[in-house]
């Protein structure tokens, strides 16, 4: 089991540590609701040392990676970043991640910890001469620091260092990398540094005010917001169009991606199933990742949850399917079955906040 | 940790009054719901239901998981705590008080020799 730079500071706090995507990681400090609220009201910073980061750099590598992405590199100016995925040869999600042009001919890549090894392995085994390819993710640690009293926090905190504009990335002269990103819907940055800097990071954040969260409010914070989370929403069995991601899949750029014959093809016939939110309409358990829907007779099964929670903002169960399209519009009445009943839900728009 | 002296544990953490073997009180233990945190959601038992020690017969679910809970004792459930199926809070909130779960009519109070005494469960929880 891997462990956080972290790693004893969450100890000291009290976190509950479990395993996720083969780290030791903190699940919760003081509950997920207190945190869950902490962000939206005010400011939380998550560990984030598990996520996988890449630099790949050289010439022609702008139009390598437009060849394997599935958003436009081509729009991206030094200092932007992008959400984009990687996709298998049918069409299926391998992961999604964020772009970041550092320079011409310089990305930073910051990539799900489950998927470090397998897109590695994707990018080395497509590399072409001349492209540099390092996988640094044992060099970062990493926090997500999030909330609307995030910019203010950090120009107190480091008021000659500026954050960057939304979805931007800065190098600091001392080697922090700085990006106006996150999972959570609030306003906030992702700041990695090397493992023996980031616990200062960390203190300093605390001190100044910051809730220690962990990935259990991390997963119902992007939940009410619909980002989906690879492993769970995303696979290798659905495209990007079929999780609703078309804003981030450019089928008309320059160069052609890995996958991209597959989604011209759902363009122009339609897909076959959506990746839904649904809602409970009543009291009931949560629904959780793995539950069956079915219909509004509660006999005939349509899907299975791909994610399922409390929402702590909304005080109601939500949760996202992949349903058939006819039943994937909002309105449409649906049951989930928990334990031995089923209780009332509905399909509702996109985010649920 | 509050653990009072006078009740019974079992090893899944569920306590139960002993001194009324008719209408003995169940809940679970203030150790249980600081480790579950942030009760959301209570499913409990019919009144009239049997049920066998060891036996799962209600759920406790937090935002992140749905736990079993376990009677710590056979016999019949003769009331349930209604109002936590509208607000679970005081699961956490008073886990030995208003938080209580069911009464039960134990049918063999010699199983109760079998649970924790309050200084036993102390050393399991420790």
């Amino acid at each position: 089991m891997l462990r956080s730079p972290l790693h004893s500071r969450h100890e000291e706090l009290g976190a509950r540590l479990l395993p996720f995507a083969g780290w030791e990681m903190p699940i919760q400090y003081d509950g997920i609701v207190a945190e869950h609220q902490a962000v939206r009201d005010e400011l939380g910073v998550f560990d984030i040392s598990h996520m996988g980061e890449f630099l790949v750099s050289g010439k022609g590598v702008t139009g390598w990676l437009n060849g394997i992405l599935t958003n436009d590199v081509r729009e991206l100016e030094d200092g932007q970043g992008q959400y984009t995925l990687i996709l298998n040869e049918a069409g299926g999600v391998i992961d999604d991640l964020i772009l970041y042009r550092e320079a011409e001919e310089r990305y930073f890549l910051v990539v799900n910890a489950s998927k470090i090894e397998q897109d590695e392995a994707w990018l080395k085994r497509k590399l072409r001469d001349g492209i540099v390819f390092e996988n640094q993710s044992a060099e970062w640690g990493g926090l997500a620091v999030q909330g609307p009293k995030s910019t203010e926090i950090w120009n107190q905190l480091e008021p000659e260092i500026p954050l960057p504009n939304r979805n931007g990335i800065f190098r600091s002269n001392s080697g922090a990398i700085l990006c106006r990103t996150g999972y959570t819907g609030e306003d906030g940055f992702e700041l990695f540094d090397t493992n023996a800097r980031i616990g200062e990071w960390f203190d300093h954040l605390l001190a100044a005010g910051a809730k220690p969260c962990g990935l259990g409010a991390r997963d119902t914070l992007r939940l009410e917001k619909c980002y989906p989370l690879n492993g769970s929403d995303l696979d290798e069995e659905h495209t990007p169009l079929e999780a609703g991601l078309g804003f981030f899949v450019k089928l008309a750029k320059a160069e052609p991606f890995v996958g991209q014959d597959v989604l011209l093809g759902q363009k122009e016939n339609g897909v076959s199933s959506k990746l839904a939110a649904i809602k409970m309409t009543g009291k009931s358990p949560p629904p959780r990742h793995g539950y069956e829907v079915r219909d509004e007779s509660g006999e005939n099964q349509l899907g299975e949850l791909t994610s399922g929670s409390l929402s702590p903002s909304l005080g109601v169960g939500i949760g996202m399917v992949y349903l058939a399209p006819e039943s994937a519009k909002p309105g449409t009445p649906l049951t989930i079955a928990i334990r031995d009943r089923v209780f009332p839900a509905e399909v509702v728009k996109k985010p649920f906040l | 940790m509050n653990v009072p002296d006078h009740l019974r544990y079992a090893d899944s953490h569920e306590w139960i009054d002993p001194d009324s073997p008719e209408t003995a009180t169940v809940g679970i233990s203030d150790h249980a719901q600081a480790e579950l945190t942030d009760v959301v959601y209570m499913e409990l038992p019919e009144v009239g239901r049997t049920v066998t020690k060891g036996e799962a017969f209600a759920v406790v679910e937090s935002v992140k998981a749905a736990n079993d809970i376990y009677a710590p004792a056979s016999g019949e459930i003769v009331e349930v705590n209604e109002a936590l199926a509208e607000a679970p809070e005081p699961v956490n909130e008073d886990p030995y008080g208003a938080g209580w779960l069911v009464k039960i009519k134990i049918s063999d109070p010699s199983e109760l020799e079998s649970l924790h005494d309050a200084g036993s469960y102390r050393e399991h929880v420790s």
